[in-house]
């Protein structure tokens, strides 16, 4: 059992002219493997900054990152390490794919670079990442991302955070660039891939309806403070405070859905 | 039951196999020429081609030594027997020129390749950095691009007394990096921000390999148009060099052709002597532009589109430069303006 623990994080950003902006005040959560919580606000609440602080690409002002406790590294071999542990899938698929290089490319360097399989299994580790995401190996693999749509390209980029086989990973708006139409077949995947590698998934998303079906815990976020958390139905339906009720009046009827037990997203017909 | 999970047509749609095209060797070549392929960068590549063969086959090409001197035939005007004419000494033009490409294109490129590498080290470094080490390599390519150049190469090259072609290179390069670095440096910055690049980050990869492999591939483009833009200053310096009289005579290129003809009068009445030099270093330039406004047009497909809408309307016949918006009708789109009805014909169209 992997958890990963934010205690009292906060963030300041300086700008230049208009003093320091705190772009996080006080967050605390924890996440474990097999959980999944999602984290929803609107835009500039710090959603993205949690992400990169959990990423390690930014650092935290004030406040703790714990992997099972353990304060994580800021450099060297133990960052590789956690960095290993704790992977994340950028919002946009277009731009988090690196134009130049092959899908190949994309999903070997994880497997190379933390020595996952030996070098030899190396192709064969590709070939069932990309079906385990459901593509079709010798159509994608020796592409390029732009050859490919952009929920092809968001598996991919699912497929490379599984790589290194990560035990918590953070999906940072992973739908939010996608077509209505295939949002929901990329969100069953992560829902699928997370059950079978018991993964901790932190979903961080601005859409109320999808958070309430993919995941066990819904925290509110709003300007950088964590307004309301509970479980994903208390949060939707007894919403406490009033952001989450602006909020929740302003997505597409989020009640029209329900989930059924194996946690796929379904509809009434 | 009537609960049915929610159709994912990604799963049919996206995955709908198509035949998988590998890219052979030869197609990824062609894609990283890809900023080559359009009319001005032809145009551009075939004049440095040939210029490049008649570098190459100077012996083969040139009827004579550059230096042979013909004493029965001093500054004569071009003839069958000495096509571009002779010098004061009876020295055969054309020669001289065939064998004077040698010396600027050997010159232009290894300044071109020394400053290009300076500017990739330097300006990616700055790019990527932050803090003090950006800001001083930074500030380093800033003194350099206030460097006046040429008193500058005039001051090092005097210093020796027969400086070898990789030395004037050299200096030419030191003085010519620093433009290519500052624009490697700002898409560094931008690049460095991308999701891509942040990913290969959150994935634990190395500084230099996010540099080398995620990178740098991405910056081509700009590193083939500063490379461009460095050989064409390092021509035109080399050949200004040589008109002054900096650089040994025995250097021989199409600037010392100018030198000689300079100081033994040949402005304006013996053109045959100077006029060649200067359009083989006009044409020479003109193709390295031209290859350069090539991969522009690449890097920046608004360029290229700009300037295909305007032809497309004046094909039209409106007037981009015009300073009101033509209102056209959809009667004038449908037929030109001459054919459209008399009011009343409308009128009565109308009511029928």
């Amino acid at each position: 059992m992997t958890t990963l623990e934010l205690r009292n994080v906060s963030k300041r950003y300086r700008v230049r002219g208009a003093g320091d902006m705190l772009a996080l005040d006080d967050v605390s959560f924890t996440l474990t493997s097999g959980q999944t919580i999602a984290l929803v606000g609107q835009s500039g609440s710090g959603k993205s900054t949690i992400a990169k602080i959990l990423t390690q690409l930014e650092r935290a002002s004030s406040g703790h990152v714990l992997l099972d406790g353990q304060p994580i590294p800021h450099r060297g071999p133990g960052l590789r390490r956690y960095r290993q542990r704790v992977r994340m899938v950028f919002q946009d698929p277009f731009a988090s794919l690196n134009p130049y290089h092959t899908i190949r490319h994309h999903l070997e360097r994880p497997l190379r670079l933390d020595a996952v399989v030996p070098q030899d299994q190396v192709e064969d580790e590709v070939r069932s990442l990309l079906a385990r995401v459901r593509l079709d190996p010798d159509a994608t693999i020796d592409r390029r991302p732009h050859e490919l749509s952009g929920g092809q390209r968001q598996r991919v980029a699912i497929a490379r955070a599984l790589a290194s086989r990560p035990e918590l990973l953070i999906a940072d708006e992973p739908v939010s660039m996608l077509d209505v139409s295939i949002r929901l077949g990329v969100l069953n995947l992560l829902a699928d891939l997370q059950r079978e590698s018991n993964l901790g998934v932190l979903y961080i998303t601005h859409d109320l309806a999808t958070a309430r079906h993919f995941s066990d815990e819904i925290m509110v976020l709003h300007h950088g403070v964590v307004v309301e958390r509970g479980a994903a139905d208390d949060v939707i339906l007894r919403a406490q405070h009033e952001y989450t009720r602006a909020l929740r009046g302003a997505s597409p009827d989020p009640d029209k859905h329900f989930a059924d037990p194996s946690g796929r997203a379904v509809t009434r017909s | 039951m009537s609960l049915s999970t929610f159709p994912t047509t990604s799963e049919t749609e996206e995955n709908r196999t198509t035949e998988p095209q590998r890219p052979t060797r030869l197609s990824r070549l062609g894609k990283s020429f890809a900023m080559f392929r359009n009319p001005k960068s032809i145009t551009g590549l075939v004049i440095l081609g040939i210029f490049a063969l008649v570098a190459i086959l100077g012996d083969v090409i040139a009827p004579y030594g550059p230096l042979d001197k013909d004493f029965y035939a001093l500054k004569q005007p071009p003839s069958a027997e000495h096509w571009l004419g002779t010098t004061h000494l009876g020295e055969d033009v054309f020669s001289q020129i065939v064998y004077g490409t040698r010396g600027v294109l050997v010159v232009g490129l290894v300044a071109g390749v020394l400053a290009t590498f300076v500017a990739v080290l330097v300006g990616v470094a700055a790019g990527y950095l932050s803090g003090w080490r950006s800001e001083s390599l930074s500030a380093l390519t800033n003194v350099f691009l206030v460097i006046p150049g040429l008193p500058l190469i005039i001051i090092v090259a005097s210093q020796y007394d027969n400086p070898s072609i990789v030395l004037i290179s050299a200096v030419i390069a030191i003085t010519g990096w620093a433009w290519g670095a500052r624009v490697l440096r700002a898409q560094t910055m931008s690049l460095r921000n991308r999701d891509f690049v942040q990913a290969a980050k959150a994935n634990g990869e190395r500084l230099w390999r996010i540099i080398a492999v995620e990178m740098l591939p991405n910056l081509t483009a700009i590193i083939a148009s500063s490379f461009v833009g460095t050989v064409t200053a390092a021509v035109l310096g080399l050949t200004t060099l040589a008109f002054i009289g900096v650089i040994p005579i025995t250097n021989l290129n199409w600037g010392t052709i100018l030198f000689w003809a300079q100081q033994n009068g040949a402005f304006p009445d013996f053109w045959w002597w100077y006029v060649p030099a200067g359009l083989c270093i006009a044409i020479l330039g003109m193709a390295l532009s031209l290859v350069n406004f090539g991969i522009d047009e690449y890097v920046n497909p608004r360029l290229r589109s700009a300037g295909e809408r305007a032809r497309a309307m004046r094909k039209k016949g409106m007037s981009l430069t015009g300073g009101v918006t033509e209102v056209r009708t959809a009667d004038d789109a449908a037929a030109p303006p001459d054919a459209a009805p008399e009011p009343e014909e409308r009128e009565a169209a109308l009511r029928r």
